[in-house]
């Protein structure tokens, strides 16, 4: 089946979904990121690569984080970055988000990245503009956050270095998280033999089994050996309905302690895509703690979205 | 077509021969990868230099980047020392076009502001685009435009100069 990201030469035109793209494509992502990584360290954290190309920052959907670290990361390679906050600008006024786009292509840009609360909305747009054009998927709704997840592989890379004797946990809102499905979709790629997500049985999305992962209602089971603990952040504004009786109670079940982390392997890393919820899914004595690892997850994030970025505007 | 290519090994001697009076232990030797690293690594254990050398990979700085894209195989950037008011010499395998030691200067500014660079190249095969110049020369080459001459590393760790359509 033709994967939509590809062009005709199968290099990659779009970063929309981790799902389905070939495993080398990934690594060399991953590879070009630790190069980015050397730059990021120097007194110059600039090199020349997207010089004179624009880069616009959609989002739909606020996010302060993500948004952030994609601006860094197109100014670290010379790139104009534009960065509109369309949750509060002409969406409001009644446009379309392709006319948005058609806008923002005549005033020639050469880079979408994209978020919106709509599942496929970076799809439409991608199938939308000129062929020259490139759009990353900055996350849409429950399906996925591609970057995140690349940032969230080289981070386990960094710390594991092999992915094929892992055991990795990801644990609390699957149902609402597209880093957990991006994640899922990157680590099968890189063949990781066991990826267990644990949570209560209204946050785990039915038939996840079919993404060849392990369903733990129980931190206790779900933690034991493992080698990196991954912790997704209760989405209280996509909670509808009566979902959890309360964050104490989240926090007593699901919440990560130093004592639950102490069932996992002692040089297991936690990892957290932010923002953190602190006494809700980790307590600060983890989320402050020496297994954590979520402030190199931000760092790391900065050169992934170098290196997806060079990556596309190459091809 | 055949083409008598000179020995690199024989060649990494001449240009020791060469370096010898103008470097010290605290010359800062920087290898263009890939040809240009293993030349490096050479040229940095025959002069007995102490300080580190470095290595650079100028894909973030190449002036075809628009049309050819990145190369998958990117190496990190490793300058293991102060570039500010050091004394540099550039190392790599064949001076062609002067685009790749265009870049590197590029990449090296980046670090900080070197007293000096100075260039030394195991091949100067002409066809030079820019105003760029080696002071330090293995060998000078005639090679038809239509073919790449390439340093190879063997698996016993012999270098060996090769040409490619």
């Amino acid at each position: 089946m033709h994967n939509p990201q590809l062009n005709k030469k199968g290099e990659l035109q779009h970063l929309l979904s981790l799902e389905g793209l070939p495993r080398e494509i990934l690594t060399d992502m991953l590879d070009t990121a630790a190069s980015f990584v050397g730059v990021t360290a120097r007194e110059v954290k600039k090199v020349p690569l997207l010089r004179g190309k624009s880069v616009f920052n959609l989002f739909f959907e606020a996010s302060t984080r993500t948004r952030t670290t994609f601006e860094i990361a197109a100014k670290r390679l010379s790139a104009d970055v534009i960065n509109l906050n369309i949750a509060v600008s002409s969406h409001t006024k009644g446009e379309t988000v392709l006319d948005t786009v058609d806008n923002l292509s005549a005033m020639h840009a050469d880079m979408f990245v994209v978020r919106h609360a709509q599942s496929g909305a970076p799809y439409l747009i991608a199938n939308h503009v000129a062929s020259h054009l490139h759009v990353i998927n900055a996350g849409d709704g429950r399906h996925a956050h591609p970057t995140q997840g690349l940032l969230d592989l080289y981070t386990i890379r960094h710390y594991k270095k092999d992915f094929t004797r892992l055991s990795v946990a990801i644990v609390g809102d699957v149902l609402h998280s597209r880093v957990a499905r991006s994640l899922i979709h990157g680590l099968t790629l890189m063949g990781t033999p066991d990826l267990r997500v644990i949570g209560p049985m209204t946050l785990i999305p039915t038939g996840v089994e079919k993404l060849g992962v392990r369903v733990f209602h129980d931190m206790a089971a779900g933690l034991r050996d493992v080698d990196v603990v991954v912790m997704l952040r209760l989405q209280n504004e996509r909670m509808r309905g009566a979902l959890l009786s309360s964050a104490q109670e989240f926090f007593k079940y699901y919440g990560l302690t130093q004592e639950k982390l102490a069932l996992a392997k002692p040089d297991a890393i936690v990892m957290h895509p932010g923002p953190l919820n602190r006494g809700v899914e980790i307590d600060s004595a983890v989320a402050d703690g020496p297994h954590a690892v979520i402030l190199s997850q931000v760092t790391f994030g900065i050169a992934v979205r170098m290196a997806v970025m060079s990556t596309l505007a190459g091809n | 077509m055949t083409l008598a290519l000179p020995d690199p090994e024989s060649l990494c001697a001449e240009l020791v021969r060469q370096l010898k009076p103008h470097v010290n232990a605290e010359t800062a030797l920087v290898g263009i990868h890939t040809g240009g690293a293993w030349l490096a690594q050479r040229l940095h254990e025959a002069l007995g230099i102490t300080l580190p050398m470095g290595v650079l990979d100028i894909s973030f700085y190449r002036d075809d980047f628009d049309k050819t894209g990145l190369h998958p195989q990117i190496k990190p950037t490793r300058i293991p020392f102060d570039v500010d008011g050091r004394h540099i010499v550039l190392v790599d395998d064949v001076l062609y076009t002067g685009r790749t030691v265009r870049g590197a200067m590029n990449e090296l500014f980046d670090y900080g502001r070197p007293a000096s660079i100075s260039l030394a190249v195991l091949i100067d095969r002409g066809g030079r685009e820019l105003p760029v110049a080696a002071q330090y020369v293995g060998a000078r080459l005639e090679v038809p435009t239509n073919l790449m001459l390439v340093l190879d590393l063997n698996e016993n760790g012999k270098l060996r100069l090769k040409l490619d359509a």
